[in-house]
Formats: structure tokens, C-alpha cells, sequence
């Protein structure tokens, strides 16, 4: 019997094999012509052949997604303080805040262009506007769910505003960023790439997003496929460096906010 | 009320650890305190009065609910009464009051409440950073003494909370709220969560604070032995108000050998009985 650690690589291995084979046999069965689902053999050829411009074409997705998965963590945690230091804030700006959640991305990202060109500004904008969501609503969450006898500890202390924000709400809120952050990785990605398929359409940008609608345009669907692989990698890579960064920052953060005042 | 526990008297108010003429008296006055509005309107202080002198440790025995945390809150100027006020040192104690008034009280919660990702000295040295005085070295020098005595070795100080047991998180509570001098200390139920044996180390701690840093305490505690053996007088509430306030009569400093006194147990008896006589 393999250990139950062995076990857990080599299950989801069993789980993606068998569902290639049952993939392959299916398509060579129905005789499924290769535009409409080509085999997963043809899908690995072509992410093969394909390697470097993949590559080439993830490392600028991978940009645009981290670019803007940091504008989210900036600009996101920026809107919670100031949500979290009045209710009246709140309730004015609240309702365009679930805008930037709702807001139907698609249909938006042509005005984007409109506004902000055919670069890479625009699909920094958009995978921002995507992801802002999750950091402002666990950040101010976090800001304003502070213990009540730490408030009150500060409050009998005569602290200042300033002093509870910088010293008690914003650290106390520095797990709940993380969990914001682990949620905005993978919709930095959706968004990036999304842009990508309106301004790639230009000719001026070579995202993962350019790459899929020029396939698709011409009908290459295993490199598509190829191309769609590519995405959930990076996806996955992104959320794997926010994982390990927040792992990182919270250690630090427990261990070394304000070492300043340490005894000598 | 002012009675005195058993008969053998000789323990009057003013008993207890060494007084200071800078000693800080608290009165509270007439006070009323509704939560709610409507028909969820409830009486949590009603008509209550209670004065504590200079230097004395009072404790607010009571059942659940009876107001008693309310009260310590109202004292320490967190929560206003609707009616009727409270001085601290002849000064008004409000939401609003001057800091140098607050400066003078302390705050010790029934959990340590320790700031998570600071270690033991950062969040001893706290209450000093926020009025600017942590850098001073007659600061530094007294947090390294007030960790000492309640028993922190200098390894313990870079400990973060979560390396920390619950007795030594508590420790660490009470020397962060003594650690700006207060001449008041105000504790709720500090001890409610911890074992018998940690609990009766912790009370002599307290009594060793108290008598070197000379300051005046009001104790919050659901404990009767643990009432007797820190107090100089022990306020029973009720339904909002004190029904009845003892006198302990234990000279200081006090031993633990003295909770296996008979005197000791007459004490408890008499407090279990007035408890559950039904006046609080």
C-alpha cells in the first residue's frame, strides 16, 4: 500500500489519465473532427511546438495579472481605510463599490480601450478593476472587526485616531488582506486576459489573451487548447507566489512589527 | 452597609497595602444606567453608589448580569451614565474627560487581550508609545521591572502571544496596565478562565503589585475566596445597585496559608450566605 502522502500526487495523476484516455478514445470513437476537439496527444503537440511563444506570451500576461493584482492591494486597501473611519463614508460610497463587482467587465473593457488605448495600461486597468473587490471588502471587514477590548484598551490609553489606525486596525487587519489577495490572484489572471482579447485584437499586444483569439480565429483549436493550459498554469503559479508571500508576510508581520522599541 | 465580616473586627476601610497621600479615591454618585429603548429597555446601574478610598482593593461580588462589568466601565469613563457621575480624584470621569485624568486609570480585561503580532515587551510597552514616553530610559527601566516581577525571564520577553500559556498571557496583561503608573486599577474577572492553583499564584502577584505600586483597585470577580483574600472591603451588587459592602477583616500582607483558616471559611461562609440570601 502506498503512503497516504504518496498517495495524494498520485491520485489527481490516476484522475487526469484516466480522463485523457477517456478523452482520446471518445474523440477516436465518434470520429470528433480536430477543429471542434482535437485529441489531448494533439493538445501537448501543440504545447510543445507552441513552447515559446507561450512562454514569451505568459511572461506578459503574468506581468499585466501581477501589476494588477498589486494596484488591487494598494488601491483596495486605500478604499477600506477610508471606508472604516466613518459609517456616513460607508453608506455614500458603498453601493459603487459592489459596482466594481458587478460591473460586467466584457462589456466595459472596449470603453477602457476607448479611454485608455491599446496598451498595457488598459490591461493593467481592467485585471485591477476585477480583483479590487476582494481586497476592499476583507480589508474593511478586518478594519472594522478589531476586538472590542483592544479598542477599548487604546480608548482608555486617550489614543488618537491615527494611533488606532496605524497601530492597532491596520495590523489587525493584515490577515484578512491575505485572504482578499489569495482570492484577487486567480481574477487578476480572468482580467488580464480578458483585456487581452480586445486589445490584442490591435496587433499591439501579445498577452495569453492575443495568442487564444488569433487560434481561434483561424481555427487552431489545439493550439488554443495549448493556449488555454497555459492560463491555468499561470493562474495557478500567481496564486502559488501569493500563497508563499502571504505565508512570508505573516511570519515577519507576527514577528516583527515595531522591533524598533525592543530593549537594547 | 459598612459592615464588617465576622465578628472578630480590628480590619477597618483603610486597611491595606502601604497608602500614599497622591492615592486616588473613586466615587460614584447616584448612578443610572439604562441599555436599549423601548419596550428592550433595560436597568443595567440603578441608584447605585460606591466610594473606594485611597490605596484600598474592593471587590464587586454579584451574580451574572448584576452590572458589575458595566460599573467598571463606567468608571473607567467608557461607558457614560444617564444619570448621576462619577469622580476620580474629585474629577469628573466622562468620554470626554482630559487625558491626564484618564492617564490615571488602568484597565485589565478577563482576556489578556495581547496584541497578536506583538511580543511581550512591545505590548507591555504600549500604553507608554502611546503617550510618547517609551523612549525614556526611567520608562524602560520600569518595564523591565514590572516583567520581572510578574515573573517574565528576559528570553520571555521576544515571545509572541501564541508562544505564550494562558497564565503567562495574563501576566503580561498586568503588567501592560501597570506600566503607565496608574493610581487605579480596574479588573474584570482577570482570572475567571484560569486553574485554582494558577489562580491563587496570580492573586499574590497582585497583592505584590499592589502593595510596591501603591495604587487603589476595583475587582471584578464571580470567586468568593478570591474576593476575601485580596480585599480590603468587598462591595456586593445586585440588580444595579450595591445591597451590601463588607469589611475584610485580614491584616496585609496576607498568606496563602490564610485560606485554610477557620476565620478564613467563617468569611466565606458568610459572603456565600449574604450572596445567596438572595441580596444580590
Amino acid at each position: 500500500m502506498p503512503s497516504k502522502k504518496l498517495l495524494t500526487y498520485i491520485a489527481p495523476i490516476l484522475v487526469f489519465a484516466f480522463v485523457a484516455t477517456v478523452w482520446h478514445w471518445t474523440v477516436q470513437w465518434l470520429k470528433i473532427p480536430s477543429i471542434v476537439l482535437p485529441t489531448p496527444i494533439a493538445v501537448l503537440k501543440a504545447l510543445w511546438l507552441e513552447r515559446v511563444v507561450l512562454l514569451k506570451s505568459s511572461w506578459v500576461t503574468l506581468q499585466a495579472a501581477a501589476a494588477g493584482l498589486f494596484c488591487s492591494a494598494l488601491f483596495g486597501s486605500m478604499v477600506a481605510i477610508v471606508l472604516s473611519q466613518s459609517s456616513l463614508l460607508r453608506v455614500a460610497l458603498y453601493p459603487y463599490v459592489i459596482f466594481l463587482q458587478t460591473v460586467p467587465i466584457v462589456a466595459i473593457a472596449p470603453l477602457l480601450i476607448i479611454w485608455s488605448g491599446n496598451n498595457f495600461r488598459t490591461i493593467v486597468l481592467v485585471a485591477t478593476i476585477i480583483s479590487i473587490f476582494p481586497v476592499i471588502s476583507n480589508v474593511t471587514s478586518g478594519l472594522l472587526s478589531v476586538n472590542e477590548n483592544l479598542r477599548e484598551l487604546f480608548r482608555m490609553q486617550s489614543a488618537t485616531r491615527w494611533q488606532m489606525l496605524t497601530k492597532l486596525r491596520i495590523p489587525a487587519a493584515i490577515p484578512q488582506l491575505v485572504l482578499g489577495l489569495r482570492i484577487s490572484a486567480g481574477l487578476s489572471v480572468i482580467g488580464a486576459i480578458i483585456a487581452e482579447f480586445f486589445v490584442g485584437n490591435s496587433g499591439e499586444y501579445d498577452g495569453l489573451g492575443t495568442i487564444m483569439t488569433a487560434r481561434q480565429a483561424n481555427l487552431k483549436t489545439a493550439e488554443l487548447m495549448a493556449a488555454l493550459m497555459a492560463c491555468t498554469c499561470l493562474g495557478i503559479l500567481l496564486f502559488g507566489c501569493v500563497n508563499l508571500l502571504s505565508a512570508t508576510l505573516l511570519r515577519r508581520w507576527t514577528r516583527s512589527t515595531g522591533f524598533e522599541s525592543e530593549p537594547k | 452597609m459598612g459592615r464588617s465580616l465576622t465578628d472578630s473586627l480590628g480590619a477597618s476601610d483603610s486597611v491595606g497595602p502601604t497608602l500614599s497621600s497622591e492615592l486616588a479615591i473613586i466615587t460614584c454618585k447616584n448612578v443610572e444606567l439604562t441599555f436599549g429603548s423601548g419596550s428592550n429597555k433595560q436597568s443595567v446601574l440603578n441608584d447605585l453608589s460606591l466610594e473606594v478610598q485611597s490605596g484600598q482593593i474592593v471587590s464587586l461580588l454579584g451574580p451574572s448580569g448584576c452590572g458589575k462589568s458595566t460599573l467598571l466601565r463606567v468608571v473607567a469613563g467608557l461607558i457614560e451614565p444617564d444619570i448621576g457621575e462619577v469622580l476620580v480624584d474629585g474629577e469628573r470621569v466622562s468620554k470626554r474627560m482630559p487625558r491626564s485624568s484618564r492617564e490615571k486609570l488602568s484597565f485589565v480585561f478577563q482576556e489578556p487581550a495581547l496584541l497578536p503580532w506583538r511580543t511581550v515587551w512591545q505590548n507591555v510597552i504600549l500604553p507608554p508609545q502611546l503617550r510618547g514616553t517609551d523612549d525614556s530610559i526611567e520608562t524602560r527601566e520600569f518595564i523591565e521591572h514590572l516583567l520581572g516581577l510578574v515573573g517574565f525571564q528576559k528570553s520571555d520577553w521576544r515571545k509572541i502571544p501564541s508562544q505564550l500559556s494562558g497564565g503567562m498571557k495574563m501576566r503580561a496583561s498586568i503588567a501592560r496596565a501597570m506600566s503607565t503608573r496608574p493610581s487605579i486599577l480596574l479588573l474584570d474577572e482577570p482570572f475567571a478562565a484560569l486553574d485554582d492553583m494558577l489562580r491563587a499564584k496570580l492573586n499574590d502577584l497582585l497583592l505584590a503589585i499592589a502593595s510596591e505600586q501603591k495604587c487603589t483597585m476595583l475587582f471584578v470577580t464571580h470567586n468568593i475566596s478570591e474576593a476575601i483574600y485580596l480585599s480590603d472591603a468587598i462591595a456586593i451588587m445586585g440588580q444595579g445597585r450595591i445591597v451590601e459592602r463588607l469589611t475584610v477583616p485580614f491584616a496585609f500582607p496576607r498568606q496563602a496559608a490564610l485560606r485554610s483558616t477557620g476565620e478564613f471559611a467563617r468569611c466565606y461562609g458568610q459572603v456565600a450566605e449574604l450572596l445567596s440570601k438572595g441580596h444580590a
